[in-house]
């Protein structure tokens, strides 16, 4: 911990950015999700200017408040987006069960949401987050997020991907209470229909970086695990659990076999920005492309 | 009276026996409603498949060139099929 932030660490990281998403179960307390189900049935959220600083957004002795200083919650935003980011919006999620669709008049439940992408057309390389909380149990009948894995780097235009009903490796949020998902912005992700007994909520913060996101995690280890390059295809040892490549280049159900390869090299790029390392690797997918006569390039040697 | 049905498969790669890796179903006929999320298995394995069980092909995505500058860019799924069936439904 490191000024009451539980940093992440390098394999968290990797994943991150392997898959665009990380969970992590019930890292806020009872009390605080109490709290947020008590101000929602109150006065409700409260509204935040676009642009605010963290520190800023939200009154002392709020629930809000009391979620973001959550040292699990400040160490996943101290590690992808650093110190001080700006609030770029909130909003509170509510899927209805089917009791309270009725009771509000509609004839039938809610449909689940079309897959998207937030915001618009977004080609950074910096990234925003996406902090997804649940202050309840959220069972499968409940609707959870729907969210595709490894989508984060695709290059779409919000609901246009839309026409898309089920993709292979597709989850679905079920989690106890006080679980918080961190998403990059372009994870590809929908709200499900909730067919459940109760009404179903969800906080969601999106945070905008004010520094460049280098670093910014637990990287003791980092160094250590930036190794050159090893066999590939023909292997004869196999590798270790924790090998940075092997983390870093997890393929998914939904790849398709040509751009599934794209994917890998762009993780790689993102690997490159957070950890600072132009010359990074894995499984020599950039430095193949890199090599052009007269152009030295790094080798095992 | 007839109604469409209409199947969408995206496949790993542009052979139609390749496998799938999303799919959408719209029922003209109204017999049921498919939405997001619904199914978390593909109703076919690979394009073929549902060839054969009396899906009719009808459109298929073109192989387009990589635009310079843009080749390792992803974005949408790029291997689309579309299939229907016919369905008669009651007058009324």
């Amino acid at each position: 911990m490191a000024d009451g932030a539980d940093l992440l660490t390098t394999t968290q990281m990797a994943q991150f950015a392997a898959r665009g998403v990380l969970e992590f179960p019930s890292i806020v307390p009872s009390e605080i999700n109490a709290a947020y189900l008590d101000m929602l049935g109150a006065e409700g959220a409260p509204a935040v200017a676009a642009g605010t600083p963290l520190s800023r957004a939200y009154a002392e002795g709020s629930p809000i408040r009391a979620f973001v200083e959550t040292p699990a919650v400040q160490g996943i935003i101290r590690s992808l987006v650093g110190e001080e980011p700006l609030v770029d919006h909130h909003f509170s999620h509510v899927a209805y069960s089917p009791a309270t669709m009725k009771a509000r008049g509609f004839s039938r439940p809610q449909d689940s949401q079309h897959w998207h992408q937030d915001s618009t057309i977004d080609t950074r390389q910096a990234f925003d987050i996406q902090l997804m909380w649940y202050p309840h149990e959220v069972t499968r009948e409940m609707g959870g997020t729907r969210y595709l894995p490894g989508s984060h780097l695709r290059i779409v235009s919000e609901a246009a991907i839309g026409r898309y009903q089920n993709i292979a490796g597709q989850r679905h949020v079920v989690c106890p209470a006080g679980t918080v998902l961190a998403l990059h912005h372009g994870l590809w992700h929908g709200g499900g229909a909730n067919r459940g007994e109760a009404d179903r909520y969800m906080f969601k913060l999106r945070l905008n970086p004010r520094v460049r996101q280098v670093r910014l995690w637990d990287t003791r280890d980092l160094d250590a695990r930036h190794g050159p390059q090893q066999p590939i295809f023909h292997i004869t040892t196999p590798r270790a659990n924790d090998d940075l490549a092997s983390i870093l280049l997890e393929p998914q159900p939904w790849f398709e076999a040509d751009t599934g390869r794209l994917e890998l090299i762009n993780r790689v790029r993102l690997w490159r920005y957070l950890s600072g390392d132009a010359q990074f690797d894995a499984d020599y997918w950039l430095s193949r492309l890199e090599n052009q006569p007269g152009r030295r390039i790094e080798t095992a040697g | 009276m007839t109604r469409q049905k209409v199947l969408v498969l995206w496949l790993a790669d542009s052979a139609l026996d390749s496998s799938v890796v999303a799919w959408s179903q719209w029922d003209g006929a109204g017999e049921r409603r498919h939405i997001a999320g619904d199914e978390e298995r593909a109703p076919y394995a690979n394009g073929v498949m549902a060839l054969r069980d009396g899906w009719r092909l009808f459109q298929v995505s073109p192989l387009a060139p990589h635009y310079p500058g843009t080749e390792t860019q992803t974005s949408y799924l790029k291997y689309e099929f579309w299939f229907e069936k016919l369905a008669e439904v009651p007058e009324g």
